[in-house]
């Protein structure tokens, strides 16, 4: 046999390179056309290049109120993050003990990935809505005669994102605890540490990197969720949504400079949630180096 | 507030319907280097872990000095553990780690740093204080863990299967330091191990398990000598196991005669292997009137008579070297 790779080798490497083409394309496309020049339209060719509708956009000029959508995206996505992280940690600590009920809770937790997102949503603001006709009729008049309804972006439409972002963070956390040797939590109380200490000094340090991976993963997920937001967030909009709306009535590249700015949004929590985590292994590295101090 | 005697009174583990550890019964003075011997499954681990106050005790009291210490946290009981395969934290470098419990307690930086590095200098570490144990050899990790365990000056100090993770060579090396460490400190060591070897080499006081109750203890002579059952001889092996009329004796495998079979010869057996190990030759024996059997000749006396696989032999040896077992096991 002689060196070198096999036919299939350069099949299979062609293959792949238009799988790759296949899933990136469409973003590097749009990417491309939003650099499109002021007289260009929304397909190729390009004519010119500019920033002349990153421009638009901020001028908020074409577009109504797409600033407003995209700070509610960022608050929302946030909440999210953060209760992602918290209650993720919470259940899995929790779920490495046993308990009553340990193994109904973990299937209804999943079972809001299974069922159709569509159908989520419509049931949240199902719910929503009956607690509103209930808050109209039952309600003192104080209440009820200004009252309109309960749904909004950080109540209903939160509870939407969360029915799918803290699944997924549930499951990454058992993964992460399923691999945490529990023997650090026994050497920890074998010197003394009350399980708060244990917690912050033991626990949270071993978990963190994960642990920012799974709120960047709430993050994300919440950032360009469309089906789950759209029946249950309420009057103001998210990004999606009104990058949906937009797609039927708006005819210039002005969509594509907004599209690019979204997903340079997901790129800059990726690149600051890797920056951190490189950050604090940089950190355990310096402190374990021993570079200069003359060992062997 | 050193020396304090140890004793288990009646002490019982139960993980649901099975029994690990079946009331039993130990006093280990103070400065004593025990170790808790026997097979895999035989709580030896359990009773550790009682004593460390890691595993609830099912029934009996664990009393350290004038003090029962069955329902105390770990810390407050005056031992400290140093867990299989050492549980260092990975985040921390060698000196936070051992200064870990002087931080949970409150100790100012500068001073509990400084405590410290002087553990690390007890156990020759100094230098790599501010690695992460990832980048610690076995044998450095288990110094460390060592230097983090003796921080909180316990009186007794508990070691789980200290030297399986070590290689042969290491773990002979390790042996002689944790002995010689005893000794310095002069503080109660409890060993668990399933070396007969290590455990012989280390211990004052040698406590052999099976089956969740104390088959013996006593020193590593009294042991060998006077194995009180057949698992005890079996376990800590150079015995061999035959029957009499009278019962189970042990006869060790250096007190065993091969002469050529005469007519009329007590007992013969067939040469089934000849293994030169040295400093003596090991000859396996195959023999009606017991299972196994194994002579270990010296190198001279051997060569003075050698035997050949295939070989009938008589083996014979002297009524004083008969030990007379208790109830098999």
């Amino acid at each position: 046999m002689r060196e070198g790779r096999p036919a299939s080798f350069y099949w299979l490497a062609a293959f792949f390179c238009l799988f790759l083409l296949f899933l990136y394309g469409p973003m590097i496309a749009i990417f491309a056309l939003s650099f499109q020049g002021p007289t260009g339209g929304m397909t190729f060719p390009m004519n010119g290049i500019s920033l002349h509708w990153f421009g638009r956009l901020w001028s908020g000029g074409g577009i109504v109120d797409i600033k407003s959508a995209f700070w509610r995206s960022l608050q929302l996505g946030l909440t999210v993050m953060v209760i992602t992280m918290v209650f993720s940690v919470l259940a899995g600590l929790a779920f490495r003990k046993r308990f009553i009920g340990q193994n109904l809770l973990f299937y209804v937790t999943i079972a809001s990935l299974i069922v159709p997102s569509i159908v989520t949503s419509l049931g949240i603001a199902l719910q929503f809505r009956l607690f509103d006709e209930v808050v109209k009729a039952y309600a003192p008049g104080f209440i009820a005669d200004t009252y309109s309804t309960a749904m909004g972006i950080f109540t209903s439409g939160l509870g939407a994102h969360l029915t799918w972002a803290l699944p997924f963070g549930l499951l990454i956390m058992f993964a992460i605890f399923n691999r945490f040797d529990g023997r650090l939590e026994e050497a920890a109380r074998d010197q003394g540490a009350t399980p708060w200490q244990t917690f912050f000094h033991v626990i949270l340090p071993v978990i963190l990197p994960s642990l920012i991976g799974v709120g960047l993963f709430g993050f994300t997920l919440s950032w360009d969720e469309i089906a789950r937001s759209s029946q249950a967030i309420g009057e103001k909009n998210t990004l999606p949504l009104e990058l949906q709306a937009l797609t039927s009535t708006v005819t210039t590249p002005e969509i594509y400079a907004l599209g690019t700015v979204t997903t340079g949004v997901s790129f800059l929590v990726i690149g600051l949630a890797l920056a951190g985590i490189l950050f604090l292994r940089a950190r355990q590295a310096r402190h374990g180096s021993d570079a200069g101090k003359g060992l062997s | 507030m050193r020396g304090s005697d140890l004793e288990l009174v009646q002490v019982t583990k139960r993980y649901g319907v099975t029994v690990a550890v079946n009331a039993i019964n130990l006093r280990v003075k103070a400065g004593t280097y025990c170790c808790l011997l026997g097979p895999s499954g035989c709580g030896k681990s359990s009773t550790l872990r009682m004593i460390a106050g890691h595993e609830a005790v099912s029934e009996g009291d664990i009393i350290l000095g004038p003090s029962n210490v069955t329902d105390l946290a770990p810390a407050q009981r005056g031992t400290a553990m140093m867990f299989q395969s050492y549980a260092l934290f990975p985040h921390l470098s060698c000196v936070d780690n051992v200064a870990f419990s002087l931080k949970m307690r409150g100790v100012a930086k500068a001073e509990r740093r400084k405590e410290a590095m002087r553990l690390l200098e007890l156990v020759a570490m100094s230098s790599y204080a501010e690695r992460l144990p990832a980048q610690l050899s076995g044998g450095q990790q288990q110094r460390v863990a060592l230097a983090r365990a003796l921080i909180t000056k316990p009186q007794i100090l508990l070691l789980d299967e200290p030297l399986s993770a070590l290689d042969p060579f290491l773990r002979i090396k390790m042996r002689a330091e944790l002995k010689k460490l005893q000794k310095e400190l002069g503080i109660t060591f409890i060993h668990v191990t399933h070396g007969e070897d290590e455990a012989m080499a280390l211990a004052d006081l040698m406590v052999v398990m099976n089956q969740g109750l104390i088959e013996q203890a006593g020193t590593p002579r009294e042991i060998f000598n006077a194995p009180a059952t057949a698992f005890i001889a079996r376990f800590i092996g150079g015995h061999n196991i035959v029957s009499d009329a009278a019962g189970a004796i042990a006869v060790r495998t250096d007190k065993l005669r091969l002469t050529k079979a005469v007519n009329g010869a007590a007992r013969t057996a067939v040469v089934s292997d000849v293994e030169y190990q040295g400093s003596y030759v090991q000859v396996g024996l195959a023999a009606d009137f017991a299972p196994e059997l194994t002579a270990n000749l010296s190198e001279a006396v051997f060569d003075a008579e050698p035997f050949n696989p295939g070989d009938t032999v008589a083996v014979s040896w002297n009524e004083a070297d008969i030990h007379r077992l208790g109830t098999a096991a």
